[in-house]
């Protein structure tokens, strides 16, 4: 580990002062970034401690939930759990609960991949952590990398599963910098790798995440957040699926779903949601059909082809259960 | 204190449960050097050039060692060495991950910076050797357990005259031991006696190869480790990074202070190597086997043969005219294997107990009928009577525990909601390492009595035990006995592996506490003990006893037994498996204490588990390198993954193996757990897994395997 300088903001004007400073690096929780100077992930000249700032409000209102980026993750879920189950789950079947108790909701969407070429402990062919060192897991293991979006330079995925209930549910993330404030949906503040995976949000060095916006909606009680993975707790997706519907008696009138695990961002199935709209949660054929015509697009690597059908299965299986709790609500 | 359920809690519990323990790295030590090793990035090849500028200058930094100032060490080989391949004695890589410099410097994060700047160069750097890619040879003497290779009878009649042949291939992956508590060495030189604060699972063997390395008298070395937080095999041998502390603090002239991080782990102190094995298994019309064949391969390096016995427990299983079994080993770039909680039968009653199952299913007869009907008078290789052989009483106890006569035979006939259920089992045997130990008991005026013995304490309570021990042999209270322990200057014991404290180590205590009393018994006067030697006018009494298990036992097949019976819930359209709830009855000679060996047992099921369906270290074929070093690419179980686990013991003092009757448990608890779950796998949902672990991609595949015997006429 490199040394490193480290000072407490006192407040959001000299945080944002600070990281003008390309060498500087934020630290919120730590759980991440407390890895990453372990590992040689990242190597910051100076780290400024943002846990000062009044940013951890967890506020419920009618019009939608306003999420402090500080706000810790455990102490998010059960504010949620009642109104927009599909978020007090994601954030509930992430990491562990020492973890949770730390982490803050601005840090779990800026966490990085899992990708364990990129988590090694030396610096192996990653594009990401070294640009233009090529791609080791694109002809290498490819068991938990993306089946969408991904390009030859990197095929990662992004771990986050509050993220992807977030986009979902058409959340938007609250931005700050030197140049103001400006608001981005979940849905774009991740970037595809393309040609420099190394960029990963729309967040520039310069900015910070000061909130989450979740508008309020008929949809989002009938909501689901189903996480699969092999050890029962404690892991991250092979694949995960946010599901939030509006229905009338069992008819599909919005239908919201992202897949975790599939990609650089949190991947909204557009044509099954456009798709399933006048579906009967009872035609279970129709379903299925939804579902599939978000696939068509999949391109699976070497090791990963379950994961296409995995990931349609389990959206079948978290649309059928997003839909009974609208049922039972009701 | 003696708890409600039988068993005496552990003394040392409290402590640890404090952190009043102290471990190897938490040795205070004055003016010690921290140590941080670089490891090789590729994993075979020659170095070309270090480059220790950099870290050279880096703050803190007192030095940089390479191959070419390191001492000349010398070699005791292996075992006690994990490897014969000593650590920067020479410019080649023949792993990645071996190390080729070690910095010093005045505190660990310092160490560990340096060594991040030492840059190293390789040349002659070619294509690693996979596992699969090279030639299957029989292995040379060395790192073998047991005998490889064997053969009664004739197999090819036994299986022309066999009416029903089940062959099948089974694969275990490679596994890492990933202790708590990393390796972590603190040595000191005081002129030329050498003190070492080690985790290790034997102190013994730990001094054997240090007083080999430097060419010293074995009482010039000393080597201490009363507690190791965890170990399951990958500190029963001497690995490099013990030779690097201790030669470092020679030519530095200050204590070194060495613990490995996490990814070095993966790389520093063995794994589990991965196998094949094929299994064939003929019977006759009424199931009785006329043939068994199984043969393994395993890899190892490139310059140990490392031959894992996964056939052994094949040998005395189960009845059979005719016997053939074989290890064979291919040379690999990777670090010499090392055998892991549980070895050979661990892996190998993964593939028997499948098969065996596979062959029930096309015999259309009960797995638990199948074995009763194949149980051995006599060892069938060796002829030898068997010890004690409670397997049927395991068998059937377990099952009823289990409830397992309700159970309709055939795949997919259970269901519960979405969820299909599936019930299986194994059965469970593993060998009985006996080894020689020695230790001292002291009873003293004030009415404290003293166990000492050189044996370190692994996690199993091994303290409590020998406390059972000495106070049932002397009749005094529990409360009264205090065990030292974890140290080269007391008794000399083995190795806390091979599942052989209890049986080792506790035979001594008793022996020791027998000679004692005798000697008690022999003073004048009446009384308790500690009054007469008062009367004696003695401050203390004491005996030094040594158990040899060659003593007894001669001639005998002594092996322990179990059976394991699991209920899965397998989610077919998610390819999940849980497992809310396993039985297992063990027979495993006399149970000293109840209280640490049930714990023993549900460790070792849980750990089952992790073989059957998380655990798999991906050798990067590529790199050459183990993928993920870290415990979130290296899944182990956790407590959400295990079920209710009921455990029971059969009783079965086997006084071939030791005066006391007591035989090994600690390992035996882990064997057997990944065939029953994955029999069971294959009763919920029709398809059998012969590759480990029992991951997703396995069960999507919604093709109903029948079982494919070939039947003759
Ligand atoms: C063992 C383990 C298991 C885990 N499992 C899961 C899991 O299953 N699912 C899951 O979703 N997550 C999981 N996580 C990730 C965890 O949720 C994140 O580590 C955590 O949310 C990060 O928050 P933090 O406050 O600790 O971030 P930090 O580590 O402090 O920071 C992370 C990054 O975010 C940046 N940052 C933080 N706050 C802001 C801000 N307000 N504005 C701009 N930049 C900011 C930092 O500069 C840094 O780049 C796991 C983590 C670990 C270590
Ligand atoms: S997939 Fe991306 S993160 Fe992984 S090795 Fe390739 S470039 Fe690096």
């Amino acid at each position: 580990m490199k040394a490193f300088a480290y000072a407490k903001a006192p407040d959001l004007a000299a945080a944002l002062a600070a990281i003008e400073d390309p060498g500087t690096s934020v630290i919120a929780g730590g759980t991440e970034m407390v890895n990453w100077l372990k590992e040689g992930i990242a190597t910051p000249e100076r780290l400024v401690d943002i846990n000062g700032l009044p940013l951890d409000g967890i506020d419920a209102r009618p019009e939608g939930l306003r999420l402090g980026a500080l706000a810790r993750m455990s102490d998010a879920a059960p504010v949620v759990a009642a109104e927009y189950p599909v978020l007090a789950e994601s954030l509930l079947c992430a990491a562990s609960p020492q973890l949770r108790n730390m982490a803050s909701l601005g840090g779990n969407l800026l966490q990085r991949t899992r990708c364990p070429y990129f988590r090694a402990e030396v610096l192996l062919p990653c594009n990401k952590r070294a640009p233009g060192s090529g791609c080791a897991a694109r002809h290498g293991e490819t068991r938990t990398q993306a089946i969408f979006g991904w390009s030859d330079a990197c095929v990662a995925t992004h771990p986050s599963d509050f993220a992807v209930a977030l986009a979902a549910l058409d959340a938007t993330v609250i931005i700050v910098g030197p140049r103001g404030e400006r608001t981005v949906p979940v849905t774009g503040f991740y970037r595809l790798p393309g040609d420099d995976p190394t960029v990963e949000t729309v967040l520039a060095p310069d900015e910070l995440v000061t909130a989450i916006d979740v508008p309020a909606g008929p949809h989002t009680r009938a909501s689901h957040y189903l996480k699969v993975r092999e050890r029962a707790s404690y892991e991250f997706a092979m694949v995960a699926v946010a599901a939030a519907l509006a229905h009338d008696g069992g008819v599909v009138t919005d239908a919201r779903l992202a897949l975790g695990g599939v990609a650089a961002r949190p991947w909204r199935l557009d044509r099954t949601e456009a798709a399933l709209r006048g579906v009967s949660l009872d035609d279970t054929e129709a379903l299925r059909a939804a579902v599939a015509a978000s696939f068509a697009e999949a391109r699976p690597l070497a090791g990963n082809a379950f994961k296409v059908k995995l990931a349609q299965r389990a959206t079948l299986r978290a649309l059928t259960t997003a839909g009974s709790r609208g049922m039972v609500a009701s | 204190m003696i708890a409600a359920i039988g068993g005496l809690r552990r003394p040392d519990g409290a402590a640890k449960l404090t952190g009043a323990a102290d471990y190897a790295a938490d040795t205070p030590v004055d003016g010690v050097t921290h140590a941080a090793l670089v490891p090789a990035t590729v994993a075979t090849g020659r170095i070309a050039h270090i480059d220790t500028a950099a870290a050279v200058r880096a703050p803190g930094v007192l030095a940089v060692l390479t191959h070419t100032d390191m001492p000349r060490l010398k070699t005791i080989g292996s075992p006690p060495l994990g490897q014969s391949v000593l650590p920067l004695q020479d410019d080649t890589v023949r792993y990645e991950g071996q190390p080729v410099a070690m910095v010093l410097a005045e505190t660990f994060e310092q160490a560990r910076r340096g060594a991040e700047l030492v840059r190293a160069t390789y040349a002659d750097v070619a294509v690693p050797r996979a596992f699969g890619d090279g030639e299957s040879v029989t292995p040379r003497p060395g790192l073998i357990s047991g005998n490889p290779a064997g053969r009664v009878g004739d197999v090819e009649a036994g299986l022309a005259a066999a009416t029903t042949v089940v062959t099948a291939t089974y694969t275990t992956p490679n596994r890492h031991h990933s202790p708590m508590e990393p390796s972590a060495t603190v040595a000191s030189w005081h002129g030329d006696q050498l003190t070492v604060h080690e985790s290790t699972q034997w102190v013994f063997g730990t001094q054997m190869a240090l007083a080999a390395a430097f060419d010293l008298p074995a009482d010039h070395v000393r080597v201490v480790c009363p507690f190791i937080g965890g170990g399951f095999g990958c500190k029963g041998f001497v690995w490099p990074h013990t030779l690097l502390a201790a030669a470092a603090a020679r030519v530095t002239g200050r204590p070194v202070k060495l613990v490995l991080t996490r990814a070095q782990m993966f790389t520093s102190c063995g794994h589990q190597p991965a196998t094949t094995q094929t299994l064939t298994l003929g019977t006759d019309d009424d199931g009785r086997l006329t043939a068994v064949r199984h043969h393994s391969v395993n890899p190892t390096s490139t310059f140990d043969d490392y031959a894992e016995n996964a056939t052994g427990g094949t040998r005395w299983m189960y009845a059979s005219p005719a016997i053939d079994v074989a290890v064979l080993v291919e040379h690999t770039s990777r670090q010499t294997p090392t055998p892991m909680r549980a070895p050979a039968e661990g892996l190998g009653m993964f593939a028997l107990e499948s098969a065996m199952d596979e062959l029930a299913y096309a015999l259309r007869m009960d797995p638990v009928e199948l074995r009763l009907r194949n149980e051995p008078a006599v060892d069938p290789m060796t002829g030898q009577p068997f010890s004690s052989r409670p397997l049927p009483d395991c068998l059937r106890a377990a099952a009823q525990r289990f409830g397992w006569s309700g159970r309709p035979a055939e795949p997919r006939s259970m269901r519960d909601g979405d969820e299909l259920v599936g019930w299986g089992m194994a059965s469970v045997t593993m060998d009985t390492f006996r080894l020689p130990s020695s230790a001292r008991v002291r009873l003293q005026a004030d009415g404290r009595t003293i166990v000492e013995a050189g044996t370190q304490e692994i996690g199993t309570g091994l303290p409590g035990v020998l406390t059972t021990i000495a106070a049932q042999t002397l009749g005094v209270d529990p409360g009264s006995v205090e065990v030292h322990h974890g140290d080269t200057d007391l008794p000399e014991t083995s190795g806390t592996f091979g599942s052989s404290a209890t049986m080792g180590v506790g035979s001594a205590v008793a022996a020791a506490a027998t000679e004692l009393r005798d000697k008690l018994d022999a003073l004048a006067g009446t009384g308790a003990y500690p009054r007469r030697l008062a009367d004696a006018g003695l401050d203390s009494l004491d005996a030094e006893a040594r158990w040899d298990p060659a003593e007894r036992g001669e001639g005998r097949s002594i092996h322990t037994y179990g059976a394991i019976f699991v209920e899965v819930r397998v989610d077919p359209d998610l390819g999940l498996v849980r497992m809310p709830r396993c039985t297992a009855t063990y027979a495993a000679g006399r149970i000293i204490n109840p209280l640490t060996a049930r714990s023993q047992m549900i460790g070792g099921i849980a750990w089952g588990y992790g073989q059957a369906m998380l655990e798999e270290s991906i050798l990067e074929p590529q790199l050459g390198r183990f993928l993920s070093k870290n415990m979130a690419g290296y899944l182990v179980p956790v407590c959400a993954d295990i079920g209710d686990i009921d455990v029971s013991f059969i009783e079965d003092p086997d006084t071939d193996a030791s005066p006391l009757g007591a035989k090994g448990i600690g390992e035996l608890g882990a064997v057997g757990v990944s065939a029953a779950i994955a029999n069971a796998v294959f009763h919920a949902t029709g398809i059998r897994v012969r590759d480990l672990p029992i991951s997703i991609e396995r069960l999507l595949n919604p093709v109903w395997d029948a079982p494919t015997p070939t039947t003759r006429p």
